[in-house]
């Protein structure tokens, strides 16, 4: 018998389902993959070094950029920890607010996550779909934030400002004409509260569409069913956190377990796996979105009914309003200190995490009382999970390591910091 | 949350006594310093006493002490957060390296597998040697980088930067051309400080 050796393939950095700048070295023995070893950094730009020489505040829009697919929530998990360094009490309306953003970039991950995870395994259709939707949700990010992606909206102490009264709408162009504009705009005449309350009502029906795409779609389980298959114990061992623990079967989410903000008011369930492969981890993300739906359903109802402050009037924390600001010596010498010099977080450790939509998500801040971290780490759920890629993928086929980085919903901003 | 806390510093004396520093509880965490002789032994019974029972470390960092405003002890850190999904608790483990010069911790990925790319991290960015590692290389910064980068004494704008050399038609390393700038100073206020009273 020929004596085959077994040959080494580079997967990636540029490659379309490599998810970003992943490169893969792939030690293959024929078709089959031995060892996998990722190689990463290609991303990286050294957030927790830059933010040792920024103040609080110029660090946050740092951590728009790590997970550029679900950007809101990790600035929460580091206004989090900032918070409990300083001891300032968030008001409860921003908490509030803080859930709903955080469930809807929850959406917004697990559209793009099951978008593209079924476009690298050659189902093209899906990710149309789900960006069509993703397109509302970025509306609403638009109208609240200003900008569509790095919203840099989160606060310590609060949310910079409350939500609007209106959308923007369409105009009429050469493009669109007047009844185009009339159907567009029909959901957009009221608040950013009542935009959104349509998109949850639309929404389970979407689902439902991805459902009668994918999941009793004979390919797609062909390409999903059985692989990157891991057991509970082994997910424990290699630390993994979110869809990739309750695939397996592990009944763990943080919002239930350790509550932050007001999740412990808000009525959802958890979904989790079986048989810890590609296929469970789909279906727990489809039910996520649901869920995410019905907690988005919850604050709109508390919102309308509830007005109030959206942030903390400490202003050695946060800025006092423009009004106050320029009527009073008091007020405008908090404004320039906060702005220039920064707030000073009092000397203390604390690690933040939150239930990111791929799982846990954490800031450990240390400070020595000055008004830069001394030290900021960040831990994003994306790092264990490529780490475990090589457990993953080993006994299978090459085209199996595509469907393996498309379930552990791979972003490298978020692994490369 | 805070008698559940109380409850872990309790049971973390009554298992370790004098092998481990004193569980400090701050900020909503539990802290604890494990002297460095004993990091292994106290790490393996973490995960596997039925009353602690850390199945998972979610994080570990490295640190460097060295321009800590007051502090005077050993500048390298490994610090790791445990989590209990058991108990649903979690705690911060810190452990320093003897010698500053050549930091060495021993390695924890035999008790937890997640560690090997986080011990890889610390390595890379503050050339904490992690003693067992069966693959300490680098794993974020560039093929043959030099240096620590998230040391303190490692300026944020480094040493070299990369550009396209057309002569050489590669990409080439070369001294960087810009100056490190401070827009905003670091300031370490006294206590009580726009407080009011006493300062007049």
């Amino acid at each position: 018998m020929a004596d085959v050796k077994n040959y080494t393939i580079n997967f990636g950095p540029q490659h379309p389902a490599a998810h970003g700048v992943l490169r893969l070295v792939l030690e293959l023995d024929g078709e089959v993959i031995v060892r996998a070893d990722p190689h990463i950094g290609l991303l990286h730009r050294g957030t927790e070094k830059l933010a040792e020489s920024r103040t609080w505040l110029q660090t946050l829009p740092f951590l728009d950029r790590l997970d550029y697919t679900s950007m809101i929530p990790s600035e929460h998990a580091y206004c989090l920890a900032v918070e409990r360094l300083l001891g300032v009490e968030v008001p409860i309306r921003a908490q509030y607010i803080r859930v709903m953003i955080d469930e809807m970039s929850r959406i917004l991950n697990h559209l793009l996550s099951i978008g593209t995870h079924a476009l690298d395994i050659g189902a093209m259709t899906m990710v149309l779909y789900t960006f069509r939707e993703r397109e509302d949700i970025f509306d609403v990010l638009e109208a609240l934030t200003g900008i569509r992606m790095h919203g840099a909206y989160y606060r310590p102490g609060g949310v910079y400002r409350d939500l609007p009264d209106q959308m923007p709408k369409y105009k009429e162009n050469k493009f669109k004409n007047a009844q185009t504009v009339k159907e567009l705009n029909e959901a957009r005449s009221g608040s950013l509260l009542d935009f959104l309350e349509d998109f949850t009502n639309r929404f389970p029906v979407y689902q439902s569409e991805y459902h009668t795409l994918l999941t009793d779609n004979r390919i797609w389980k062909q390409r999903t069913v059985g692989i990157g298959v891991i057991s509970p114990e082994r997910a424990l061992q290699k630390g993994f956190s979110g869809p990739m623990l309750r695939g397996s079967g592990i009944e763990w989410d943080l919002r239930k377990k350790q509550p932050y903000e007001v999740y412990d008011r808000m009525d959802f369930d958890i979904p989790v796996g079986v048989n810890g492969d590609c296929y469970d981890r789909y279906l727990v993300r489809m039910e996520e979105m649901l869920q995410a739906n019905r907690i988005i359903k919850q604050c709109i109802e508390w919102l309308r009914q509830n007005p109030g402050p959206v942030i903390t009037d400490d202003h050695k924390v946060a800025p006092p309003s423009r009004e106050k600001m320029k009527g009073s010596m008091e007020e405008l010498i908090h404004h320039f200190k906060l702005f220039s010099e920064g707030m000073h977080v009092p000397a203390g450790e604390a690690y933040a995490a939150i239930e990111h939509p791929k799982g846990e998500m954490a800031v450990w801040a240390v400070s020595d009382g000055a008004n830069k971290p001394y030290r900021m780490r960040l831990h994003t759920a994306g790092i264990p999970h490529l780490a475990g890629v090589d457990e993953l993928v080993r006994g299978h086929m090459l085209a199996d390591a595509t469907a393996v980085i498309g379930t552990i919903d791979l972003v490298l901003g978020d692994v490369d910091r | 949350m805070s008698a559940k806390l109380e409850r872990l510093c309790r049971q973390l004396k009554e298992s370790f006594g004098e092998r481990i520093g004193e569980p400090v509880l701050a900020f909503g965490q539990v802290t604890v310093v494990l002297p460095a002789e004993n990091y292994l032994d106290v790490a393996r019974q973490l995960r596997d006493d039925p009353a602690l029972r850390f199945e998972q470390l979610m994080d570990l960092g490295g640190i460097d002490y060295s321009e800590f405003t007051g502090y005077q002890g050993k500048r390298y850190a490994a610090v790791s957060q445990l989590l209990s999904i058991t108990h649903n608790w979690r705690l911060t483990v810190k452990v320093f390296a003897e010698d500053d010069e050549f930091p060495v911790v021993a390695s924890v990925m035999d008790i937890w597998n997640s560690a090997n790319w986080y011990e890889r991290e610390a390595f890379d960015l503050f050339g904490i040697h992690f003693e067992g590692h069966v693959d300490l290389r680098r794993i974020l910064t560039d093929y043959g980088f030099v240096g620590h980068p998230y040391r303190k004494d490692f300026p944020v704008s480094g040493y070299v930067e990369m550009r396209y050399d057309p002569e050489q038609k590669r990409v080439i390393y070369q001294p960087i051309t810009i100056e490190p700038r401070e827009v905003t100073p670091r300031i370490v206020r006294e206590e009580g400080y726009g407080k009011g009273g006493g300062r007049g």
